[in-house]
């Protein structure tokens, strides 16, 4: 089975710095996979890339949606990206501030959708009936992330956590087959870092969502991923089970520093 | 009289009257000092010293008060706009609303003929304004692009029809839509150059372009007939009836409402349609509403477009209502009118910019005799409503989903 997403000797500079050095990075369907590394080590820029906000200077980044045929989706805008059913979130919040939670997740719809001017003038019956189920289905996403109460309310508004899972239900809106999540339990308080660590799982297990998620806090990254792949100065350090990666001398070094070093 | 204690303490007291000194020693020597050089005398004018300190005491002590007032009223819950409480009553008896729509329908009726032609002329003006605004709207309020060009617009539906009647002989009715059209085609190709330009460098840019378009038209004699202009653009008719001058200002008045009419219907459904939020989305974060699958390119192409065609339908209808137009029409002044008309108005509320564009038009009309401090009251009111209403007179409310039970949505 082909990976669904898969980069290939990824590179990308910044003028002379190389934020991120050759990595080479495979999912498989139905996996949860983590990218960990100390901070300022690429990862972020990696996720840039790898959704078209950046168009990476070397490698190639593939996709297989259904497992078979790999696509090449290297420098595409990101929209097209989010099309071809590669959604994200933001490690600093980015939702649609003076929208209410439900137009939030429709936007997320949007891409799915093909309402156009005269439809929305003229109100046809096909217009109409796409607003509906774009109501009905943004709001089951709501149903499902638990933040109904809250439908219209204004995003900003709206306390931290709950904030934090909209942007993953807005994400998810766009009916991808991966969703790239970049440190979605950042500012979280334990209980929160819970909750959503239960929700990750359980996009996985009913929406048939592969998972790739960026994140600081080893709690949940131990608990959730199956895989986890470790950059540091933009290069892959290692990759393997938690269970590997807790014993990784590698990794080690790379967080607490060397012992000569100090 | 217990709130003014609740607002005020002998603290803000001793500040204004700091100020108020402050104020006396700057304007001393212009307000008081007169030196007349032809006879050598100085002549001290000290009752404008006691004028400026009272006149200023009272203006800061009011100042004070009001900005307590603001930040005492911050922290309570959102106020409910004007918009929802005139919804909500509407809702409640819907008899009163049907009342209501039935006064206003008599009212627009009747204004024509129960008033003189001159008051009809100025509502005429205010009702392509609030056409304008509404196409400006769409662009500033809802897209949040900064446009101080729009008036560019308006002046290319305007020449389309003078230009076209004077070499065609074209008349105004087809020339309507041509003017609309050309506006929008102007928009798409100035929406171009500037996808990349946010904030800031967009309003300059749009401002340079609405000054090469008048440039253009001012030098450009051989095709606009430059700074002289066009004469005797010839009033909209009727089935080929050419009405009298009274009966040319009553009609251009009802096709005046009738455009504010389908203007209104259009820009509400626009609004809420799938365009319409990705405009809005645009408006609040370019990078996540581009991660979420909406084409930016596309997005702001169509804002653009769509508010250049408003612009050029009501440029039309200038020209045939002015029937003389030259490019001093078309100034930065204009764009900044109807900017100001949106702000004021409320960014983004269909109902604010209606607000708002009677307001700034037709008060300065009714106000003719305060005409020397127009410009005056203009920048107080602006700086006024930044400081205590920065969400304009009426701010927009977002359209409310109800979903019931069974999770079937319903919009309203």
């Amino acid at each position: 089975m082909v990976p669904i997403l898969e980069t290939k000797n990824l590179t990308m500079d910044f003028g002379g710095l190389r934020a991120v050095d050759n990595i080479n990075f495979h999912i498989n369907e139905g996996e949860i996979v983590a990218l960990i590394g100390p901070n300022g080590a690429g990862k972020t820029t990696f996720f840039n890339c790898i959704t078209g906000v950046y168009k990476p200077t070397g490698g190639d980044i593939f996709i297989a949606p259904d497992g078979t045929h790999s696509e090449r989706i290297n420098g595409l805008k990101p929209n097209i990206v989010t099309e071809k059913g590669l959604a994200r979130t933001f490690q600093n919040i980015r939702l649609f501030q003076n929208m209410t939670v439900l137009e939030n997740v429709m936007i997320g719809r949007h891409c799915r959708l093909s309402a156009g001017i005269l439809g929305a003038i003229l109100r046809t019956k096909a217009t109409l009936a796409e607003e509906k189920k774009v109501v009905d289905d943004s709001y089951e996403i709501l149903e499902e992330i638990g933040l109904t109460k809250f439908a219209n309310e204004f995003a900003k508004n709206l306390p931290y956590g709950a904030q934090r899972r909209l942007e993953i239900a807005r994400a998810m809106a766009t009916d991808p087959f991966l969703l790239l999540l970049d440190e979605p339990a950042a500012g979280m308080n334990p209980q929160e870092t819970k909750e959503l660590d239960e929700m990750i799982l359980h996009i996985r297990k009913n929406k048939k969502i592969s998972i790739l998620l960026i994140e600081h806090d080893m709690s949940l990254v131990m608990s959730v991923s199956e895989k986890i792949f470790v950059v540091d100065y933009g290069k892959l350090i290692a990759e393997g089970t938690p269970d590997e990666i807790k014993k990784n001398p590698e990794v080690i070094k790379a967080y607490l520093g060397d012992e000569t070093d100090a | 009289m217990s709130n003014l204690v609740k607002y005020f303490s002998l603290k803000e007291i001793k500040k204004s009257l700091v100020i108020t000194l402050w104020f006396m020693v700057l304007t001393f020597p212009i307000m008081v000092i007169k030196v007349n050089t032809i006879e050598n005398t100085v002549i001290w004018r000290w009752g404008y010293l006691a004028i400026i300190a009272i006149g200023s005491f009272i203006l800061s002590t009011l100042w004070r008060y009001m900005m307590e007032r603001k930040s005492l009223q911050a922290g309570k819950e959102s106020k409910i706009s004007l918009q929802q409480k005139l919804r909500e009553m509407g809702e409640k008896n819907p008899r009163l609303k049907r009342g209501a729509l039935a006064a206003v329908v008599v009212l627009v009726v009747a204004y024509p003929f129960a008033t003189s032609m001159y008051q009809t002329g100025i509502m005429t003006t205010a009702l392509m304004y609030v056409v304008l605004g509404l196409g400006l709207n769409i662009v500033v309020g809802l897209g949040g692009l900064l446009h101080l060009g729009y008036a560019a617009f308006y002046a290319v539906g305007a020449y389309t029809y003078a230009l076209l009647h004077v070499h065609f002989g074209i008349g105004f009715w087809v020339s309507l839509p041509i003017g609309a059209g050309l506006a929008t085609i102007l928009g798409i190709l100035l929406a171009i150059p500037v996808l990349r330009l946010r904030g800031d460098y967009l309003a300059i840019v749009t401002l340079g372009f609405g000054e090469i378009v008048r440039i253009i038209l001012e030098n450009w004699n051989d095709f606009s007939y430059g700074p002289s202009g066009i004469a005797n653009i010839p009033r909209p008719t009727l089935f080929g009836i050419h009405f009298k001058l009274q009966q040319a200002t009553i009609f251009i008045y009802f096709i005046m409402v009738a455009l504010v009419v389908f203007t209104i219907f259009i820009v509400r459904r626009l609004e809420n349609s799938r365009m319409g939020r990705t405009w809005i989305a645009m408006r609040e974060d370019e990078i996540a509403s581009q991660s979420m699958g909406i084409d930016i390119t596309k997005t702001k192409v169509t804002t653009f477009a769509i508010g250049a065609f408003w612009a050029g339908m009501i440029g039309v209808v200038f020209a045939a209502k002015t029937t003389f137009i030259n490019p001093a029409s078309f100034t930065l002044w204009e764009s900044i009118i109807i900017l100001c008309i949106v702000v004021i108005g409320g960014m983004g509320s269909i109902f604010g910019v209606v607000v708002g564009a009677g307001i700034l038009i037709l008060l300065p009309e009714y106000l003719r005799a305060f005409s020397q401090y127009r410009m005056l009251l203009f920048g107080a009111i602006l700086v006024l409503m930044m400081v205590f209403r920065p969400g304009g007179i009426v701010t927009n409310v977002r359209k409310v989903y109800r979903i019931d039970k069974e999770k079937t949505g319903e919009a309203e």
